[in-house]
Parts: C-alpha cells; sequence; structure tokens
C-alpha cells in the first residue's frame, strides 16, 4: 500500500497497523514456542537416552544409575517421609547462611564505607581471605564449633560474606558523586549521605547479590554436610557413595537441582518485588 | 548594609601526589545583596574551586569567607547550590527530589512543603509531582533542580554552569526563567559559565579570572540598560555586542598570558 493511499483512508490506516501489530505479537509467540519446545525436547532427551543407554547396556547402571529407578527412589522415599528431616536441614542451612551471609557482608561493607581508614587497612586481608578456597578452613570449623548446624552455617557463611562485602562496597563507592555532592551542599550528615543517596542508590547491587549468594550458599552448604553431616541432602550423597548406591546419589542431585532452582526463583521474584517498589 | 558574600585574601592550594599546585591566589571580593555576578575566565582559572569555597564544600588554604557577615565553616542551607546537570535522585518522584533539601535541614512542614509545590507550578511543572526523572526532558529536570535548590529558601544561589548541557533554546528559556525568579525573590547569585554571552546577558557585574594562579584581571560593570532587561532581549540591545568583544579580547589576552 502506497504512503498517499494510507492518508486518503485514516479507517484502514489504523487497521493496517493493528495488523501489522497483530502480526509482530504472532511472530514473537511463535519464537517463544518454538524456544520452549526445543528446550522440552532436550530433557525428554536427555532423559530418554539415560534410560536406553542403560537398559542396552551402553552405560553402567552401577555407576550412573537410571531414571526410572531415581524417582522410584526419590517418590518412595518420599512417601516413607525419611527424605524430609534431610531435605529440611539442608534447605534450612542454605536459608541462615544466605540470609546470615547477606545480612554480615553488607553490614561489613557499610562499616568500611564508613571508615576509609578501616577500609584501606582491611583492603589487603579481604583480598586474600576472598581469592582463598574458604572450603579448606572446613576442617578448622569443624574443631571450633563441633560436627553439625553451626559449623555448616559457618562454612557457608565464609564463602558468602566477604564476595557480598565487596560487590556491596564497590557500588557504594561507584554512587555518583555528584550526587553526594548535592546533599552535601545542603549541610547533610554522613548519616543522611549514606541513608538518603549511598544506600538508596546501591539497592539494586544489594539486591542483585542475593542472587549470587544463593549458589554461593548451596556449595557452602553441601561441602559442609560432605565433611560433617549425619543429616542432610549432602550427607545422602556422600552416604550413597560409600555404600555404592548410586541411584541414592543421583536422587539426591536431582532433588537438590529441583530445590536451588526453586530458592533461585523465589529471590528473583523478592528481587522484582523490591525493585519494583523504588 | 554589609555584602552577602565576602572574600578576604583567598587563597586554594590543590594537594597533589606529584605536586601542589596555587588554584586561587590571594582573591578578595564582595557581592551585594541581590547582585547577580558572574565569574569567566579561560579553563584552569579556578572558577569552580571559588564557587565550591563559597558553598562551604572546600576549606580554603588561607583567608577569610563569610556569607551574610557569618564566617563560612561548611556547607548551609542559607547557600544553595546548582551543578552542571540536575543530578536528580532516580528513584525519587520530582516532588520528593524537590523536597530533598527541606527533609536535610529539618525543616519539612507542612508549609514549606506546600511552598514547594507551589513553586514547581510557577515553573510550569505542575502535575509533574508524582512523575520519575526518567520520565522528563533535559530541561525540565534542570528545573526541577533550581526548585530543589530554591525550596530551603536561600539567600545565596551559587550557579555552576547550571545550564551548558541544555540545547541551546531551553538553555535560553531557562536563563530567561532563572533571572526573573532570582529577581523577584531578591536571591544573590554567583554564576559560573564559560559562556560570555549569557554572562552578559544575565549579570549585572561580570568578574574575570586569570589563570596560573587564579586571580580577579577584569571586573566589567554590565550598563543598566543591559541588566534591566531579559536575557533574551538583552542580547539584542546596543552595548552587548561591544560588551561582548571587549570580554572577549580581554579573556584572549588572559588565555595566552596563563600558558
Amino acid at each position: 500500500m502506497s504512503r498517499n493511499g494510507l492518508n486518503e483512508m485514516p479507517n484502514s490506516r489504523a487497521e493496517w497497523l493493528q495488523q501489522k501489530h497483530q502480526d509482530f505479537k504472532k511472530q514473537k509467540r511463535r519464537w517463544s514456542s518454538r524456544v520452549m519446545a526445543v528446550r522440552a525436547s532436550l530433557l525428554v532427551l536427555f532423559f530418554f537416552f539415560w534410560e536406553a543407554g542403560v537398559r542396552l547396556g551402553w552405560i553402567d547402571e552401577l555407576l550412573f544409575s537410571y531414571p526410572t529407578k531415581v524417582l522410584r527412589q526419590i517418590w518412595s522415599d518420599m512417601a516413607s517421609g525419611s527424605l524430609w528431616p534431610h531435605l529440611g536441614m539442608t534447605v534450612g542451612e542454605t536459608a541462615v547462611g544466605f540470609v546470615l551471609g547477606t545480612l554480615l557482608g553488607t553490614l561489613l561493607a557499610v562499616i568500611i564505607w564508613w571508615s576509609p581508614f578501616l577500609s584501606a587497612v582491611l583492603d589487603p586481608y579481604m583480598v586474600v581471605f576472598n581469592s582463598m578456597p574458604k572450603v579448606a578452613l572446613g576442617p578448622i570449623f569443624i574443631v571450633m564449633f563441633g560436627a553439625g548446624f553451626t559449623a555448616i552455617v559457618i562454612t557457608t557463611l565464609s564463602i558468602t560474606v566477604i564476595i557480598t562485602t565487596l560487590v556491596v562496597y564497590n557500588s557504594f563507592c561507584s554512587v555518583d558523586p555528584n550526587l553526594i555532592k548535592v546533599v552535601r551542599s545542603f549541610g547533610a550528615s554522613r548519616v543522611q549521605e549514606f541513608n538518603k543517596v549511598i544506600l538508596p542508590a546501591s539497592f539494586p547491587a544489594i539486591v542483585s547479590t542475593l542472587k549470587v549468594n544463593v549458589g554461593m550458599s548451596w556449595v557452602g552448604v553441601i561441602v559442609g554436610e560432605f565433611l560433617v553431616a549425619k543429616s542432610g541432602l549432602g550427607y545422602l550423597i556422600i552416604y550413597g557413595f560409600q555404600v555404592f548406591n548410586f541411584t541414592l546419589v543421583m536422587s539426591s542431585l536431582l532433588i537438590i537441582a529441583a530445590v536451588a532452582t526453586a530458592m533461585y526463583q523465589l529471590v528473583v521474584y523478592v528481587e522484582k518485588l523490591l525493585l519494583s517498589r523504588l | 548594609m554589609l555584602p552577602v558574600v565576602q572574600l578576604k585574601g583567598v587563597t586554594h592550594a590543590y594537594l597533589g601526589d606529584r605536586e601542589a599546585s596555587l588554584a586561587i591566589e590571594d582573591l578578595s571580593l564582595e557581592v551585594e545583596k541581590g547582585e547577580f555576578v558572574s565569574l569567566v575566565g579561560p579553563s584552569g582559572c579556578g572558577k569552580t574551586t571559588l564557587l565550591s569555597i563559597i558553598a562551604g564544600l572546600l576549606k580554603p588554604s588561607l583567608g577569610e569567607v563569610s556569607v551574610s557577615g557569618r564566617l563560612i565553616q561548611g556547607p548551609s542551607p542559607e547557600v544553595g547550590y546548582m551543578l552542571q546537570q540536575d543530578y536528580l535522585f532516580p528513584w525519587r518522584t520530582i516532588l520528593d527530589n524537590a523536597l530533598l533539601g527541606l527533609e536535610l535541614t529539618g525543616n519539612l512542614t507542612a508549609e514549606a512543603r506546600q511552598n514547594t509545590v507551589d513553586l514547581l507550578a510557577d515553573m510550569g511543572l505542575a502535575g509533574k509531582e508524582k512523575a520519575y526523572p526518567a520520565q522528563l526532558s533535559g530541561g525540565m529536570r534542570q528545573r526541577v533542580a533550581l526548585v530543589r535548590t530554591l525550596a530551603t529558601n536561600p539567600g545565596l544561589l551559587l550557579l555552576d554552569e547550571p545550564f551548558s548541557a541544555l540545547d541551546y533554546q531551553i538553555k535560553l528559556q531557562l536563563e530567561d526563567l532563572v533571572s526573573e525568579t532570582l529577581r523577584r525573590r531578591g536571591t544573590t547569585a554567583v554564576l559560573v559559565t564559560h559562556d560570555l554571552s549569557e554572562a552578559i546577558a544575565v549579570s549585572s557585574r561580570v568578574i574575570l579570572l586569570q589563570r596560573n594562579p587564579g586571580r580577579i584581571r577584569k571586573i566589567f560593570e554590565v550598563p543598566e540598560e543591559i541588566r534591566s532587561t531579559p536575557p533574551l532581549y538583552a542580547r539584542d540591545l546596543p552595548g552587548f555586542a561591544e560588551l561582548f568583544h571587549e570580554l572577549w579580547k580581554e579573556m584572549e589576552l588572559a588565555g595566552r598570558e596563563g600558558q
């Protein structure tokens, strides 16, 4: 249709625009349904080949188990109720480690922001501690806090706190100095400077460290459970490994994947909620 | 009557790792109540440093600064400071941005709030109170920044190239608005600018600084006729072009000698 033609018929111009918009939406829908379809078939194929491979003898059943057996194991553990204490323990440890890690890390960031002197003093120590594999400290935590919940949470904190501190402190420092100049020109105190500018400006950065910390907390908890626990999903993995029950190992892995994803999605949802309120 | 701004023998040195450099040396200046003074000069002459010192954001290495007879120790709500860009807080609504100064100084009464709403309306921003800065154009945002500065009712307004980041047309409109608003409120103002015609159009005195170190080179009085005409029309008055050329020539000299 030519431009002139469109101008002569204002009604059909609106229709034409609407038609275009419909086409555009349809194309977008088609694209996302294609993504979904391929995504789902990948998953189905994965399980199919796993199952078929084991049954046809291409893959060692003892080492990798197979999907229907794993699902049966999960189902029976759920039905008998023996899964729940382990799951509850691990989720509890992860949640505590995650919340405490984020809070302590942010608090530490506030303290070193407050005192540039302290920040300069502590800088090399933080770098060393951050680059060090904290999991190596596990045995020390076990000796200090006993084999159990506390030692596992502390292991998790050792992984999350410093990285949170570094990320949040960096976001405090990257706040536009001109925004600070604005409040200073009104004679703002350092507390006001923090409350009115630094904190709200770095709020998105703090919220996005939540996402990183979820993953970190899972690492800390599972490793902690490998080292000490008498219950928890990490313990089930180690136990299954020791008695050569790889169905138990695989089913624990599957549950961890599902629960960790759920937790991550929850944090993403909370993030959206918090940021939309700004 | 006591001058609003009084600088006595102000010297300021910047201390860096490699060297200490003299930004301003032995500068004395007085600005009377209701005056609009512009500071111009080649880059590096210490214009912005001078403004920061008057605002109390920088403490001069030597010398005294007083505003309305009181020695400046730090920033005070009596002195408003407007920056090159609006620097509105993106997470606050327009009204909350405008109320920032009142909040920080603990003067946020219902009456002050209403005054700020009225002031926003005066600046053509009625109905935008609940919008966020990202939804406004550059000119509107700078007007909000002006309201934010004026809301605490400062007797002295410091303007650090507040129009330089705007489109030419918006800039001219805003010059008019600012000079008219300040005249009506009887606010004293000190403007830093690199735009000579802006300096002549809005002010009663133009102070030319020279660099290395920063000192007053020459003070130009703007004739009464240009002074009392709105900036947009002042540019067409006889006398304006002559003053502009005089200022320009002197600035060239200052720039060359300072190198």
